[in-house]
């Protein structure tokens, strides 16, 4: 591999972590307050995409300039108002009990994917960026890269950022951080746990929604994406470990990168690489490389 | 942990299933499931009867993790797929060739040793693990298997598949033939019961139940919990494997789509719709979901079969969680109990 080809296998690598990081962020923060595993995640970057694109479309056919932002919000807004929905009306009730909770986002999985293909058909979409950030930029040792993908890594960065702020400088994230510790503990401080657990899941599904405009911008929206993106988060929140926003973080990286060098340098077998980092820390930390011990 | 497994908890409440009456009831639904094709129609006994016993076996071994084990492994698909594969890539005939001129006699017991053997393989890598991150973690080795097998073209044909792998002949007739897949399908399907309700009356059933319960106190008395484990999934492997073979002479091939997430969740569906509480819901599970699933079209929409098995699922899993055999139980409790509360009020 030539120094340019591996510069740029890295920076692929490195733009794909940033769309993992997005994604898989929203599905930690909801497990690390409510030990809920929602395997609807997948379903919610999809949902956030079609209804996202439904906006965006007649817009950009208008060409009004704001169409790809109305895109990103109306995704944004789908996927929270449907996660809130989901906490309120099936979640909430059975807290505690995790495995029935998996087993019910598997179900409302089922259903969303099977609507989505009934209303949007199974012809492939893409969001096409306005035109600040489309095309291509020149990147010292790599050349010409697309232009949106850079965005990416910023826009993953600004959501760390956002994410840091909001745990460890408002009183929500104090709220938030204090449940992860002890639930019952901030129930008995007078605290609303429901109505923050409905904050918390606004956020990590608004987070998929956010992923699945971005991700469908990046790269064409086709029906099955649900179920590589839940995949992913699983992967990249075993790796990097439950409920810790750096621990995605840094398992993001890792498996974007395992992901694009696999590809490029076996491609029949890129899988492997990923499941092997997944099989190693499990072997060495089961809690994950952040992961607190359960 | 007690908290942690809630769902599968209320699943187990009932394990202690009143044992006097599971072996002539089993006995009687057996002599029932052995006349029965010669009353219904060839369609029923092939694509009803006999694959909700094909997906049953691969749904038990699921069932016999959830209950002796206290684990609910999403991998079983993956595992009974592997099984078919190997034999696939094996027999003769099969298109295309990729190993190819083994015979069956050989290939089955490969096949059913190389599902035996993903099946530790996923224990040995899940077994630091319990409750919902041993879902996840068996989830992702699932759907891990499907992708690299679905990209693979050399050994397992990618996206392909492998095609015409017929079954082997038994006693001189071809597999196809209706009658000898339903009852070859039937007798591997109540050997294996059989097996699950022995394997859980031996000391390694016993200490696997005393594990679910309380690991520390089996610990402290000397056991090792985790290869019970391990144990454990290779046997809902050779379980799996058995399912994924005849699924795959039924199919007459492989293909990475059934083994994939879709195929995965259908047997979680089946498992808990069935309850996960006893061996014989994994096939009261898959005898409702073939039954929905051959006549979706009828009752809803045919290409929403997904829509009207998700809300199904959903509840089942949000009313009983412990499936039809919940819903029977409570029934049973309830007849029982009211002949009891009628003396209590007679003083009045």
């Amino acid at each position: 591999m030539t120094g340019g080809l591996a510069a740029t296998v890295v920076l692929n690598g490195l733009t794909l972590a940033a769309l993992y990081f997005i994604v898989a962020s929203g599905f930690s923060l909801i497990f690390g307050l409510m030990r809920t595993v929602n395997m609807a995640h997948g379903s919610l970057y999809m949902l956030g995409a079609y209804i996202g694109y439904a906006v965006f479309e007649p817009l950009y056919d208008q060409d009004v300039w704001w169409a790809w932002h109305a895109g990103i919000l109306a995704g944004i807004a789908s996927a929270a108002v449907f996660g809130v929905l989901m906490q309120a009306t099936l979640l909430g009730w059975m807290q505690g009990q995790e495995l029935r909770q998996a087993l019910v986002t598997i179900g409302v999985s089922i259903i969303v994917a099977d609507q989505l293909l009934a209303y949007f058909g199974g012809t492939s979409r893409q969001f096409f960026a306005p035109d600040a950030i489309f095309g291509s930029t020149q990147v010292p040792g790599v050349g010409r890269y697309p232009t949106f993908r850079l965005v990416q890594i910023g826009i993953a960065i600004a959501v760390g950022v956002a994410l840091w702020l909001l745990l460890n400088k408002t009183k929500l994230g104090l709220m938030i951080r204090a449940g992860v510790d002890d639930r019952q503990m901030l129930a008995a401080t007078g605290i609303n746990v429901p109505l923050v657990s409905l904050a918390v899941f606004a956020l990590g599904a608004g987070l998929a929604g956010l992923g699945g405009v971005i991700g469908s911008t990046a790269q064409p929206l086709v029906q099955g994406v649900d179920v590589r993106f839940l995949l992913t988060s699983l992967v990249v929140v075993i790796v990097g470990g439950m409920g810790s926003i750096a621990g995605t973080a840094i398992g993001a990286i890792l498996v974007g990168l395992a992901e694009q060098i696999g590809q490029a340098l076996f491609p029949t077998y890129s899988v492997i690489l990923t499941f092997l980092i997944m099989a190693t820390v499990l072997a060495v930390r089961p809690q994950g490389i952040l992961g607190r011990p359960a | 942990m007690s908290e942690r497994t809630g769902a599968v908890r209320t699943g187990l409440a009932a394990r202690g299933v009143r044992s006097a009456w599971v072996l002539p009831a089993s006995l009687a639904l057996l002599a029932v499931l052995l006349v029965l094709p010669a009353v219904i129609p060839p369609f029923f006994t092939a694509n009803i009867l006999g694959r909700a016993i094909v997906f049953g076996i691969i749904a038990m071994s699921m069932t016999f993790l959830a209950t002796y084990g206290g684990f609910v492994s999403l991998a079983q698909m993956m595992v009974a797929g592997i099984a078919g594969y190997t034999v696939a890539v094996l027999v003769p005939g099969a298109v295309p060739s990729i190993v190819g001129g083994v015979p069956y006699a050989v290939a089955i017991p490969l096949g059913l040793l190389a599902a035996t053997a993903m099946g530790l393989l996923v224990g040995a890598i899940a077994v630091r693990t319990q409750g919902i991150y041993l879902l996840m973690i068996t989830l992702a080795l699932a759907v891990g298997v499907h992708l690299f097998i679905q990209t693979n073209i050399a050994w397992f044909n990618g996206y392909e598949g492998i095609r015409n792998v017929v079954g082997p002949e038994i006693l001189g007739l071809p597999f196809r033939n209706t009658y000898v897949f339903y009852y070859t399908a039937l007798v591997v399907a109540a050997v294996l019961y059989a097996m699950v309700l022995y394997v859980v009356r031996t000391p390694f059933g016993l200490a696997l139940q005393g594990i679910r319960d309380n690991v520390r106190r089996v610990n402290a008395l000397g056991y090792h919990a985790a290869l019970h484990r391990i144990a454990a999934f290779g046997i809902a492997g050779f379980i799996a494997g058995w399912g994924g073979l005849l699924a795959t002479f039924y199919n007459i091939g492989i293909s990475p789509g059934t083994i994939g997430l879709g195929a995965t969740v259908n047997i979680l569906v089946m498992a808990v719709i069935g309850g996960l509480g006893h061996p014989i819901g994994a096939f009261i599970g898959a005898l409702i979901f073939v039954v929905f699933d051959t006549f979706a079209a009828d009752l809803y929409d045919r290409d929403r079969f997904n829509t009207l098995i998700g809300a199904i699922f959903l509840a089942i899993v949000l009313v009983s969680p412990d499936g039809v055999l919940g819903i029977a139980r409570r029934l049973g409790r309830l007849l029982q109990r009211r002949p009891a509360a009628q003396p209590a009020e007679a003083p009045r």
